[in-house]
């Protein structure tokens, strides 16, 4: 009797972590007039980012600016696999789940014993073509966790769900395919019953989408594809974008020329957040395909552009393309951070998209109006954005065309920042931002040869910015705009996600592979520790069995720009990897390959 | 000869010739499925030019196969796996190359029935015509035939066909020429092997033409030179093979005819 009581009880405290978790008027200390959306994690991490909002930040407390310091290993895990590790961890009913690159292994690890010995580990054996199709080395960046099952994605286009507890295989969906060079890397989110996933492989002209399937079943409810007409991008009556260049009929057909937008690119490999009030979930798109922009004159809709749409149905509210007609690979699939604060005067449902284009966009998330574009890094491209159009104020001389060779375009290719994911702190209201500073040249024109047919081809070298550094974790003060504190890398990019707690500590690491935890305030470095591979994944944080805060992170260096590092890719040329190898040569003298987690107790 | 001495003659051997320990299997990177090049059938002119090198130079043949798409070098050459490529333009940065064997173009494809014949992208038919391009997917790349559209303004004529087309299909490259023997588009341009190859193998009579360089498009090389790729430092299986080139042009060129591959002899072919 006493058994079962105890063992209600447990289930009860267990559906509290994982389900209900507390309010966000519980954390102490936010800045005056600062609402959160989303509950926030305060025991369990169960999904990509934490929360819905993608605020990546942490409740907890026990780990603070007092006793970080005390951070060393309690736990670590190889997993033998020699590329980039993206993403984190999930820990939900005391285990562990990671999610490894291609081939895509699930790994439960068991929190409750030392050492945290492995559960299970589930093989979801992805067809091995996928490899040569993804363009950036074979990554993925994680799962979420939703009644009992465990969902991710696998590089050759399956969502699959796992049971969280036995690790065998509930469902899985073909959500894409493979033979047209799509690929599939994303974290998908859960709401309301419906798992949200989209695509990858943009540079090979796919049609980008989002899909949406039954959290149950597997079953695909809808999808919503970011090029073609209204009714493929499940544009209907509710669809209202705040500019009138995103307004209009059939845009998605006609700013392509004709029947171009069948290889429209435009897909969605980064993040999707979830405002549970306004029942929206936003997300962004990618570069255009193809990537050469003479070919596709017009704006191209639907890329480079932070969508809003109902989880349920998939209809669109709004669209805001940032730059249209890209001709960088400015990808804006970037995280959109979704907080209620005091806007010049009054408090805003603002959404912050710290872009690739290398603009910090601050969006009236109701409406898609955009109140504030500053650059965070430094820009060559654009003298900024015409916040009265929401348009950007391009420089045409650094714009690349058949023969003009754009030189000195800032940021490169790969950002102001990449994928990973930026953390905002309601306690300071700054919003923690993992920075590059790479700048880049075209130049033509070398022979190049592929499927059998010779051709030439502009190449593109990247190097340091202005200030010769590389990268940067900025805080960055949204109210006002602008930059409170920097920690600059010399060599490399902050390629890793950020982690912000109420125990005002900021997590990330480096592509070197230090792990690192800073003062949220100051900046200064509280705590670092140098782990077997750099670092590309996001830190996340839980509370263990025995009740107390644990830091976990991945390392594996890997992903576009980590890529140099592994043995397969010569530093001899400068134009390769897609013209990173000239920003990174230093990279394989500084770390090694090799995947694992570690868990950090204090 | 005693073992021994034998042991003793092949170490003596293969050090006074380095470089060759290994090379007495041709080993070549060849892609799976994609004609008139290579497939894993070994029906292309790629699968029968490495056949005859190999019989030439005494040597057994063996493939790797790969798709030849993003990472094909990497992959296959650069990865050791494999040692020769038998087609690559001359002077590519990612191989050493042996002479030429030979130099083609990129070519008009069109139906015979519409009497076109386009040869110069200064045809001002183009201006009024669906035209197909081959797109790659690499960055701010094209091929030269489709900047030389591209610079007319002819951009909304223009419609891009993946070169790699859907991997499950025979011969993904050859979408765009049956989009021209369906007449979804009026005229492709692609590089002449394919062009060739695929013409001449359509249910639908068609026809390509050589394109011919106006002088707007003087600095735009329209043909290439081919050749056979070793990896970088492989000096000695490129000798050999230039040899096999010269002892074996006249076979070469019946060869590649026999593939329908046009040939041209200059690198400029300038409209009349």
């Amino acid at each position: 009797m006493k058994r079962i009581f105890s063992y209600t009880l447990f289930t009860v405290f267990m559906m509290a972590s994982v389900c209900g978790q507390n309010a966000p008027a519980a954390v102490p200390g936010l800045q005056p007039g600062i609402h959160l959306v989303s509950p926030l994690p305060t025991g369990d991490w169960t999904m990509p980012a934490g929360d819905y909002a993608n605020t990546r930040f942490s409740p907890l407390t026990q780990i603070n600016t007092g006793n970080v310091k005390n951070l060393h290993v309690v736990g670590m895990m190889a997993d033998g696999i020699p590329h980039g590790h993206e993403g984190g961890p999930l820990v939900v009913n005391k285990t562990l789940y990671m999610v490894t690159p291609f081939p895509n292994y699930l790994i439960a690890l068991d929190l409750t014993k030392p050492g945290y010995p492995m559960k299970w580990r589930f093989e979801p054996n992805p067809d091995g073509r996928s490899q040569g199709i993804a363009c950036c080395d074979v990554v993925n960046r994680g799962a979420s966790y939703a009644e009992g099952k465990i969902i991710y994605n696998t590089l050759d286009d399956n969502t699959i769900a796992v049971d969280a507890d036995k690790g065998t295989l509930v469902w899985k969906t073909c959500v894409g395919d493979e033979d047209l060079g799509e690929t599939v890397t994303m974290a998908p989110i859960v709401v309301k019953n419906v798992v949200l996933v989209g695509d990858s492989g943009g540079e090979l002209g796919v049609r980008g989408n989002l899909t949406a399937l039954d959290l149950k079943s597997g079953k695909i409810l809808w999808r919503a594809y970011n090029s073609g007409p209204d009714k493929d991008a499940l544009i209907g009556a509710d669809f209202k974008p705040f500019y009138p260049k995103d307004q209009g009929k059939d845009l998605g057909v006609s700013s392509w020329t004709p029947d171009q937008w069948h290889m429209g690119g435009g897909t969605i490999w980064g993040w999707i957040s979830y405002d549970p009030e306004l029942n929206l979930i936003y997300y962004g798109t990618g570069n255009p395909g193809v990537w050469n922009d003479d070919m596709r004159p017009g704006d191209n809709k639907w890329s480079i552009t932070i969508w809003a749409r109902n989880p349920e149905t998939g209809a669109a509210k709004w669209a805001y393309q940032i730059e249209p007609h890209d001709g960088w690979d400015y990808d804006e699939i970037m995280e959109n951070i979704l907080v209620d604060m005091p806007w010049k005067g009054q408090t805003r449902k603002l959404l912050l998209h710290p872009g690739r284009t290398g603009f910090m966009f601050v969006l009236d998330r109701e409406t898609g109006e955009v109140l504030s574009a500053e650059n965070f890094v430094p820009v060559t491209w654009a003298k900024g954005y015409d916040l009265k159009t929401g348009l950007p104020v391009e420089d045409p001389d650094k714009r690349p065309h058949t023969n003009h060779y754009a030189r000195g375009v800032c940021p490169s290719s790969t950002g102001g920042k990449e994928f990973v994911p930026s953390s905002f702190s309601p306690k300071t209201g700054y919003l923690y931002i993992p920075a590059h500073n790479t700048c880049m040249d075209y130049s033509g024109e070398d022979v190049n040869y592929i499927a059998g047919t010779p051709y030439l081809g502009a190449s593109v070298r990247m190097y340091p910015g202005p200030g010769g550094y590389q990268g940067e974790l900025i805080a960055w003060d949204v109210a006002n705009a602008k930059e409170v504190w920097g920690i600059k890398e010399s060599d490399l990019p902050v390629y890793s996600g950020v982690l912000a707690t109420a125990g005002d500590v900021v997590f990330y690491g480096t592509m070197d592979g230090w792990f690192r935890a800073v003062d949220a305030r100051s900046g200064s470095v509280l705590w670092q520790q140098k782990l077997t591979s750099g670092i590309i994944g996001n830190p996340m944080t839980f509370i263990g069995p025995d009740g107390k805060q644990y830091v976990a992170i991945y390392v594996g260096i890997g992903g576009w720009m980590g890529a140099v590092a592994l043995p397969s890719v010569s530093t001899d040329d400068d134009y390769a990897a897609l013209g990173v190898v000239g920003a990174m040569k230093k990279i394989k003298q500084m770390t090694n390959p090799g995947g694992a987690v570690y868990v950090f107790g204090y | 000869m005693s073992s021994a001495i034998r042991k003793l003659a092949t170490f003596l051997f293969f050090c006074a010739v380095p470089g060759l320990a290994g090379t007495q299997e041709l080993r070549v990177c060849a892609d799976p499925n994609n004609l008139p090049y290579s497939n894993e059938q070994q029906q292309g002119f790629e699968n029968a030019l490495a056949k005859l090198a190999a019989g030439d130079l005494g040597m057994k043949l063996s493939y790797f196969w790969f798709p030849q798409r993003h990472k094909f070098f990497r992959n296959t050459l650069q990865a050791g796996v494999c040692d020769v490529v038998m087609e690559v333009p001359s002077g590519i940065e990612v191989a050493s190359t042996t002479i030429p064997y030979f130099r083609s173009t990129y070519v008009f494809v069109s139906r015979r029935d519409r009497n076109l014949r386009i040869e110069s992208f200064d045809d001002p038919r183009l201006k009024h015509l669906r035209i197909g391009v081959h797109v790659t997917g690499e960055n701010d790349e094209a091929m030269p035939s489709t900047t030389a559209l591209l610079s007319r303004g002819l951009a909304r004529n223009v419609e891009g066909y993946s070169i790699f087309g859907k991997l499950s299909e025979q011969n993904p490259g050859s979408d765009i020429v049956h989009a021209v023997a369906d007449k979804e588009i009026d005229v492709a341009v692609v590089w002449g092997p394919l062009g060739g190859y695929f013409s001449e193998h359509s249910s639908e009579p068609l026809e390509t033409t050589p394109v011919c360089a106006a002088p707007a498009d003087r600095q735009l090389p329209l043909s290439f030179a081919i050749s056979m790729g070793v990896r970088r430092g492989n000096e000695a299986l490129r000798a050999r093979l230039n040899e096999f080139i010269l002892r074996y042009r006249p076979e070469i060129r019946q060869l590649l005819e026999s593939y329908a591959v046009p040939l041209v002899t200059s690198p400029e072919v300038t409209c009349e």
